[in-house]
């Protein structure tokens, strides 16, 4: 908990918060980022016991055959980006970061004694669908809130904070899953009720120690500060910085191959063993858990901008790597680091990068708005990729993953955004003593 | 609110949450218990040794899921009395196939962290030949009926948040040799008569010819599935039919026993059980009017034998093969049957 772990005794979080985003307290990771990390960490915890037990709750447990259960995953992509712009913008029209987090972390965690009584596919994939939506409508309200606790000059480190403790409980999560079902053989039903009660820890964790943002006030905003609609998000991206580093996420997202291609491409390519298959995505979070904080310091040293284009050139030597097919025990391992290393460079990084561009009275939209992007760009390579790999095979499509990035990378680098970001100065919101109802 | 206050209402809903997990856990670890204890009229089982060797009387060697200590193990009853006394051999398998005095048995190896599972060879004692490590969840298991050749499937995914995409990976292994193809995707697919390469294929549910060379499967791609007829020297697979699942070759090798997905069924229960006849590719429907999701295994020309769920978790049923007449139970608390002469 974080609280142990502030080196003062503040009467109320309200005073540390406001002393630790003073000048003199520069480097120390503002009370509400270690709470919020609290929140993503414990929920991570939750929702990946689910993850980790679902494909032998589906097999063992059911009985099902779930095979074409994919399909709701690309179906889903699409109305998943939707619902994460629909979180921004409700968030910043007047519902407040907390509170659409609030929502989102809440309906994540009402759907884990959901999965008690979900016992067929199309079932199971509503209450997967509905978790997933919760986990939309509250990603970008929770990085403005990230954003808007801490100073420009450590948001990196902020973000890195938090994405190290984010993954974290997803490492964590299938432990606690497993040991579950060593304590009671088929006990699935032990797993969703641990993992609702360890969700609704996270959502009262929120609510008591995450501050929320004053309302905006009833009165005309100021003249220059945009109000938030539909159409001021969109205008964002008249904004050239919010424009270029938009596109730049979009261009870079356009070239990055999904992760469950990247492990089959291990396997395929290099050579790993079936027995290490389902440890690989352990790696990546290993790497990412241990790469997230640095960094972050370093993107706050040297730029967020290099460090976020520095975390594709690890990619590219991924896809080199893979492309290679050279065989060798210390190959995969150096894969799986660079991978987790692409993560730790770019994921919260470019959080950090776009806080910068994006006014806080339109925070939440606006990093809404590039991680959609990226997300969609994303999942469109993911779908050419896997038309790549059937019409040419997959050394092939690794091959022009790896010219679409360098591509890409190149382009991205030519239109990269200005070093200083103009809100520099907007950093601190008002934190207020509401008491959650 | 204070902090003090905020902490003390943490600490408060902490123990309610943490209790209704401990009840919850201890629940759950009473009714595994529970499932060790034999209950009021199950079938009688008892310790005893159990041969797969080919020439010995004819007899069933299945999973027994009836509860009480020899629960989930392998069990042999003779194929005359089914449902009578079982012999528990202490070997448990997840899945299971025998034939030609070889078994295959995919199991569960428990770890620290988490279960990693293994595809066990046996001799005709039961007794391990050799094992191999499984990338995922067993979910199918067939021996050739010389007992040369052995094949089994596993469900390969879900390894990102809330993500639920499933692969399938099959393995074709020589025991003679030890050769071991660690995926059908490694072989050439001629689909329609043309080449044919995807990143979505999978397959699932060899069923082996007796010349030991030659196999079925179903290969699903872009949504749909196919019968596939395989051959394990020239390395390719070719498609047959549409609308396959889980294939079993006849003993005479004319007919497949599979299950197809029907129109207009429900989604939780999709499929009717067909024999498609190998050489005019007529299907006709047999007359199980429940969905199985199972790989039917033939106990001579004429009938077949499928697992539906049951009170104990399932139960062995078998029809006529050629659609005539009713399903009839066969046993009771019984999984993954081979019939062995």
């Amino acid at each position: 908990m974080y609280v142990a772990d502030s080196r003062s005794t503040p009467a109320t979080a309200a005073t540390a918060a406001a002393r630790d985003r003073g000048p003199g307290r520069r480097a120390a990771v503002a009370p509400t980022v270690l709470a919020l990390g609290t929140v993503s960490l414990v929920t991570d915890v939750s929702s990946e016991m689910v993850t980790a037990v679902l494909p032998l709750y589906l097999v063992a447990g059911l009985g099902l055959s779930p095979l074409g259960f994919g399909l709701l995953d690309g179906v889903y992509n699409g109305f998943s980006a939707l619902v994460r712009l629909v979180g921004g913008h409700l968030a910043d029209r007047g519902g407040g970061h907390k509170t659409v987090a609030a929502l989102g972390y809440g309906l994540s965690a009402l759907c884990k004694p959901l999965l008690l009584v979900a016992s067929s596919l199309p079932l199971i994939g509503a209450v997967l669908a509905a978790d997933r939506t919760g986990k939309g409508l509250r990603t970008a309200p929770r990085d403005a809130l990230i954003s808007l606790a801490s100073p420009e000059e450590s948001r990196g480190r902020a973000f890195g904070v938090h994405r190290a403790m984010d993954t974290a409980g997803a490492l964590i999560g299938p432990l606690v899953a497993f040991l579950i079902l060593r304590q009671a053989v088929d006990g699935y039903d032990a797993v969703f009720t641990v993992s609702f009660c360890v969700a609704a820890v996270g959502v009262l964790i929120l609510l008591l120690f995450v501050p929320s943002r004053p309302r905006p006030p009833a009165t005309p905003a100021p003249d220059g500060a945009p109000r938030a609609s539909l159409k001021a998000a969109l205008a964002l991206l008249r904004l050239p910085d919010v424009r270029r580093l938009a596109l730049c996420a979009l261009l870079l997202g356009l070239a990055t191959v999904s992760d469950s291609f990247v492990y089959l491409l291990l396997q395929r390519r290099l050579g790993v063993a079936d027995r290490w298959f389902a440890l690989l995505p352990i790696g990546t979070a290993a790497a990412f858990l241990l790469l997230a904080v640095p960094l972050g310091r370093l993107a706050d040293r040297v730029g967020r901008w290099r460090v976020f284009l520095g975390g594709h050139v690890a990619l590219l030597l991924v896809y080199g790597l893979l492309l290679s097919g050279w065989q060798s025990p210390a190959l995969p391992w150096l894969v799986l680091a660079l991978h987790g290393g692409f993560y730790a460079a770019t994921d919260g990084v470019l959080m950090a990068a776009a806080a910068g561009f994006v006014p806080p009275e339109l925070r939440s939209s606006g990093l809404a708005l590039i991680q959609t992007g990226q997300a969609l760009a994303r999942f469109c390579c993911s779908i050419a990729f896997g038309a790549a790999w059937t019409a040419w095979g997959d050394r092939w499509a690794v091959g022009a993953a790896t010219a679409v990035l360098a591509v890409c990378a190149t382009a991205a680098f030519a239109l990269r955004p200005s070093a200083t970001p103009p809100h520099a100065g907007t950093t601190t919101d008002k934190v207020s003593e509401e008491t959650p109802a | 609110m204070t902090l003090r206050g905020k902490l003390l209402l943490l600490l408060a809903a902490l123990a309610v949450l943490g209790g209704v997990a401990v009840a919850s856990l201890l629940h759950a670890a009473d009714r595994a218990a529970e499932k060790d204890r034999p209950q009021a009229g199950g079938p009688a089982i008892g310790s005893g040794r159990i041969s797969l060797a080919a020439g010995a009387d004819r007899r069933i060697v299945f999973r027994n899921m009836a509860w009480g200590p020899h629960r989930d193990e392998l069990a042999t009853v003779p194929a005359g009395v089914p449902a009578g006394p079982r012999t528990a051999s202490g070997v448990k398998c997840l899945r299971f196939h025998a034939a030609g005095g070889t078994g295959i048995c995919l199991q569960a190896v428990r770890g620290t962290v988490e279960d990693a599972y293994r595809a066990v060879v046996l001799d005709a004692a039961l007794k391990e030949r050799a094992h191999y490590p499984l990338p995922g969840i067993p979910t199918r298991a067939r021996v050739s009926p010389s007992g040369r050749l052995v094949a089994w499937t596993v469900f390969v995914g879900g390894d990102s948040y809330a993500s639920a995409s499933f692969s399938t990976r099959t393995a074709v292994l020589d025991t003679t040799t030890g050769r071991l193809t660690t995926s059908l995707e490694e072989f050439r697919v001629v689909k329609d008569g043309k080449d044919h390469r995807a990143a979505d294929t999978n397959f699932w549910g060899v069923t082996f010819s007796r010349d030991d060379r030659h196999f079925y499967a179903t290969m699903a791609t872009a949504g749909q599935t196919y019968l596939v007829r395989g051959d394990l020297t020239a390395r390719t697979v070719t498609t047959v039919h549409r609308n396959v699942e889980c294939p079993s070759l006849s003993p005479d090798e004319t007919r497949i026993v599979y299950k197809k997905r029907v129109a207009g069924a429900s989604a939780d229960a999709p499929w009717h059980e067909y024999v498609l006849d190998l050489a005019t590719l007529r299907e006709t429907a047999l007359a199980e009017p429940r969905s199985v999701d199972d790989q039917a295994v033939w106990l001579d020309d004429h009938t077949v034998s499928y697992s539906l769920p049951g009170d104990y978790g399932a139960d062995l049923y078998t029809v006529p093969a050629d659609g005539s007449g009713s399903p009839k139970r066969l046993m009771t608390a019984a999984l993954a049957p081979a019939f062995l002469e």
